[in-house]
């Protein structure tokens, strides 16, 4: 598998997923400039976590107009997958790739913490590693990650089988708590209607091996590198 | 903006103005007879910040000498803009800790946020990519009008900052108390990377050099912001907010990878961030560490603003700013490099031959003056200093009376503002970003963050117990600087050296100064004993409102190494059936050692004795031990006994982990025994195979161990029954903080 991550100024998370993607595809990424405005060609197209352009204007808005992302838009057109995290997620949605909007957390407050999710649907690349229900645990780190969408949509990604992860909490759990965020639907990633985009908050990513406390977001890259190789 | 405009806002030059700008009549005098004639306004302005406190140590540095800063760990110690240790394999750590209290007191969010971008600085100024962050925070009583709002405004700041740049903030510690009503403390550190060959100095070289100004465009925010902070506050403090900076930590990002950009070419002579005093620190500092003068030319400066004069501009200090000076014919290369990264790329001068400090803008020479007499000349005091009265330990008529079930004292301990849970505060913290985090707060006594793309890490911790320190600054400061070892040494860790930050109130009181220099001998005596360096650090003086005094707060934040960061131990409990072990010993006189504990102000409602002794052989001879064992996989979780004794270390561990204990070792045990803060001890849990051979390992190297009981349920509990369950003690840690914050209490 072959993947590119698309870099801003104000990335930050891009060696974290140069990291995860190296360990699990044995294959280092090409890391794509902001102002470039071709891709090489590739089979997986990642959107880093940051704080693209300061996120001074509203977050991801700035870099969804930037020279490369008309080319990310184009890839994903032609069915390139293309994964979003965090400031990715933003962006990605911003860009129109996928629907609603990324708001302000509920609490106003920046939120860093492991987090249970509910994996949604199996039925793409980078979830076919996982059972359908099964809950996992990826860090969130984020300020605007309060995913907005009217009812009707939220029923039509659900009827569409578009909702990735949930958020979950129970009493059960090391940390009890749910959505993080004020998300509608407790929602914490979505896919486009042909599954081949995915955007979450969550940072899979930062799950991948012993050090991180837990290896949930490995199966994530190797359903991937499976499906894309 | 002429000349003449200039000129036009500049006011005479006297001795009023001068004592306005922070020098003293004498310091005045001084100024007049090295130049040999009355400075200029713009020359007044510089030669007040160089001689201020905050930038020439004046009151602490004939202490700070006194201070151990070698040993053969030591790359470079204090003088440069961070500490440089040896990590091995050509790598460097390279860190320091630096206050921003003032400017956090007046305005919280952008105080504390400038804060962190200013240490940030220092550190990848060396040449380090940052890995990771830590702060020390003490603020007034939670009862106090001004609390809440500080507290939302600095974590917000620090939060706002740090999780921009993309460096986890990893640790820290906070403390309430009513003397830090008027003067909040907020103590940032940074650790960075970098390869042993690859380490970049401040000192100027060669004649003719280009001197690069680059980053951010200089404002009119900041100007007299040293001055600010080497006075005490009176009631109209709130009023210099306009003395505050600005952060903007997405131009801080950009300008640390295009600075390490710039530094894997041959481009740079020397770099240095214009931190305090700005432009002046930077330049004369520069200069003057290369002997030489340095000539500047204001028109080309990259300005935010329109018509600033000179001396705005040399006071200004506006943000994420480098000077750089660069080898001849390399501009073009640097450029390119800040080009790319769209920040602002200006030559704005060069070295000269002369020695002066010169100053250029609209066609006139505003300062010409000279660089090492001026600097040399910075104040350097003895200032008259009291030693603290020694307190007598508390004896046993502090416990008459005391009868409070032990559950229910748990849980009141577990919910006071210092020993509740920070989750509210490191929440807010990008704690994992980097993927490099092993521990962080809460999980370990130390935070790990693993050297990126290696196994070995670094293990970091900050510390001081400042209710100690004022009791006894001598061992106060001694134990500050034994529990950052030995919180190191907790996880695994070999600790290499420390970076100290001293907070204290107005060093021309001799109360005052008593407390400071006891520290420093208590602080000098630890080091020297363990092996531990000061490699950086910084002073913080005039934490002073209306008179009322800071309590003497020595922050010392502490690294070490390990080679493999999965070799490092947490606090929480893993597994039910582990052996529970106290190594170190309970027994001073009275059995455990109650004086200004927490549990005598706490349950007690007493702030008095004398703090903890720090038997330092004792300590290292136990905290080798502990790393041994932990090295040798021996360990599943380790714990320092610290704040609340023995059974509060050991309710901690089993929070974190969600098991519980049940306790053999403390029957019939006085609350001496189970609240007194000895030091030198720590908690373990090992499992039940290797217990013997770590009690007999204990015994070769004559190290007091007991064994307090087993991991077990879900309460903690002894041979009379459940003593309380970890649900309430959870409840009660947990609650505090988040229900003070939203204003429920």
């Amino acid at each position: 598998m072959k993947a590119a991550i698309v870099v801003f100024p104000g990335s930050n998370r891009e060696r974290d997923a140069v990291a995860a993607l190296e360990a699990v595809s044995g294959t280092k990424p090409h890391l794509v400039w902001h102002r470039d405005t071709e891709l090489p060609k590739v089979d997986l197209i990642v959107v880093p976590g940051g704080f693209s352009y300061g996120d001074y204007l509203r977050s991801g808005a700035m870099a969804a107009h930037s020279p490369i992302m008309r080319e990310v838009k184009a890839r994903a057109e032609q069915g390139v997958r293309v994964l979003g995290v965090c400031n990715g997620f933003q962006i990605i949605t911003e860009a129109g790739l996928l629907p609603g909007a990324l708001m302000r957390n509920g609490a106003l407050k920046f939120v860093c913490r492991v987090q249970h999710l509910r994996v949604e649907n199996t039925d793409s690349p980078f979830t076919k590693k996982y059972a359908k229900g099964q809950i996992v645990r990826y860090p969130v780190a984020h300020g605007d990650g309060n995913y907005w969408t009217d009812a009707e949509t939220v029923k039509r990604l659900d009827g569409e089988g578009q909702v990735a992860f949930r958020y979950v909490g129970d009493e059960a759990r090391a940390d009890p708590r749910g959505n993080p965020n004020g998300s509608v639907s407790d929602i914490a990633g979505i896919f486009n209607a042909k599954r081949t985009v995915l955007g979450l908050m969550p940072h899979p990513e930062d799950a991948v091996e012993a050090l991180h406390g837990n290896t949930d977001g490995k199966p994530m890259f190797e359903g991937l590198v499976e499906a894309l190789s | 903006m002429s000349a003449e405009a200039t000129k036009a806002q500049e006011r005479p030059v006297t001795a009023e103005l001068g004592k306005e700008f922070g020098l003293s009549a004498e310091e005045y005098q001084n100024a007049l007879d090295i130049l040999g004639r009355t400075p200029t306004f713009t020359e007044l302005g510089i030669i007040s910040v160089m001689w201020s406190e905050h930038c020439s140590y004046k009151s602490s540095k004939v202490w700070l000498k006194t201070l151990p800063t070698t040993g053969p760990q030591v790359i470079c110690g204090p003088g440069e803009n961070a500490g440089v240790v040896d990590i091995g394999d050509g790598d460097a750590v390279i860190f320091k800790m630096e206050s921003h209290n003032h400017p956090s007191y007046i305005e919280p969010y952008q105080g504390a946020a400038t804060g962190v971008g200013g240490i940030l600085r220092d550190v990848f100024t060396m040449g380090a990519r940052p890995i990771a962050n830590m702060n020390a925070l003490r603020f007034g009583s939670p009862d106090h009008p001004k609390t809440r709002h500080l507290v939302s405004g600095v974590v917000a700041g620090i939060g706002g900052y740090g999780n921009c740049v993309g460096v986890p903030t990893v640790g820290g510690e906070t403390n309430f108390h009513p003397a830090y009503n008027g003067n909040i403390l907020v103590n940032a550190m940074t650790v960075g990377v970098a390869k042993t060959d690859r380490i970049f100095y401040s000192a100027a070289a060669g004649i003719g050099n280009p001197v690069v100004y680059v980053g951010s465009k200089t404002g009119r925010d900041g100007i007299h912001g040293a001055t600010m902070a080497s006075a005490e506050f009176t009631e109209d403090s709130e009023e210099k907010r306009p003395t505050v900076q600005v952060g903007d930590p997405f131009t801080e990002k950009l300008l640390i990878e295009a600075c390490l950009e710039l530094m894997e070419t041959d481009a740079i002579v020397a770099i240095q961030d214009m931190g305090a005093a700005g432009l002046t620190s930077s330049s004369v500092e520069m200069a003057g560490k290369g002997g030489l003068g340095i000539e500047l030319t204001l028109d080309t400066l990259p300005m935010r603003e329109q018509a600033m004069t000179p001396y705005e501009i040399m006071l200004s200090e506006s943000q994420e700013r480098m000077l750089i000076i660069l080898k001849p014919g390399r501009e073009e290369v640097a450029k390119a490099i800040f080009d790319k990264w769209e920040l602002d790329f200006a030559v704005i001068g060069h070295l000269t031959d002369t020695g002066n400090l010169v100053i250029k803008m609209y066609g006139e020479t505003w300062c010409d003056m000279p660089i090492a007499p001026v600097s040399n000349a910075a104040p350097e005091y003895n200032r008259p200093w009291e030693p603290t009265p020694k307190a007598a330990d508390v004896d046993d008529s502090v416990l008459a009376g005391y009868s409070a079930d032990l559950g229910d004292t748990l849980a009141k301990l577990f919910g006071c503002p210092d020993l509740a849970s920070k989750r509210w505060i490191w929440e807010q913290y990008d704690s994992l970003v980097g993927g490099d985090t092993r521990f962080m707060s809460g999980q370990a006594d130390a935070a790990v963050v693993r050297v990126p793309g290696q196994t070995k890490a670094v293990a970091i911790t900050t510390d001081c117990t400042p209710r100690y320190c004022l009791a006894d600054p001598v061992e106060g400061g001694k134990q500050a600087v034994a529990e950052a070892w030995r919180n190191l040494s907790a996880v695994g860790a070999l600790p290499l050296a420390i970076t100290d930050n001293m907070n204290f109130g107005n060093p021309e009181k001799p109360r005052i100064m008593g407390q400071f220099v006891g520290a420093v001998q208590g602080i000098g005596e630890a080091c020297k004993a363990l092996d531990f360096p000061v490699v950086s650090g910084n002073v913080s003086l005039y934490n002073e409102t209306n008179g009322e005094a800071i309590l003497p707060t020595p922050a010392i934040g502490g690294v070490g190494i390990m080679p493999d960061a999965m070799i490092a131990v947490g606090i929480a409990f893993k597994n039910e059936g582990d052996v529970i072990l106290a190594v170190g010993e309970t027994a001073n006189p009275y059995g455990g050692h109650l004086g200004q504990s927490i549990f005598l102000r706490e349950i007690l409602g007493r702030e008095e004795g004398a703090p903890p002794p720090v038997d330092l052989a004792v300590e290292r001879r136990n905290g080798d031990f502990v790393r041994g064992l932990i090295h040798e996989g021996l360990v599943v979780s380790s714990h320092d006994a610290a704040d609340g004794g023995l059974i509060v270390t050991i309710a901690e561990m089993a929070l974190a982990g969600g098991i519980g204990a049940y306790l053999t070792g403390f029957d019939g045990a006085s609350p001496r025994v189970l609240f007194g803060e000895d030091q030198g001890r720590y908690v373990l849990a090992v499992r039940p195979d290797v217990a013997a051979t770590v009690q007999e390992k204990a015994k070769a190297a004559g190290v007091p161990v007991t064994v307090l009981g087993e991991t077990r349920g879900t309460s903690l509990s002894g041979r009379g029954g459940d003593i309380v369950s970890l649900k309430r003690l959870r409840d009660a840690n947990e609650t505090w903080l988040p229900s003070y914050m939203a204003a429920e209490l």
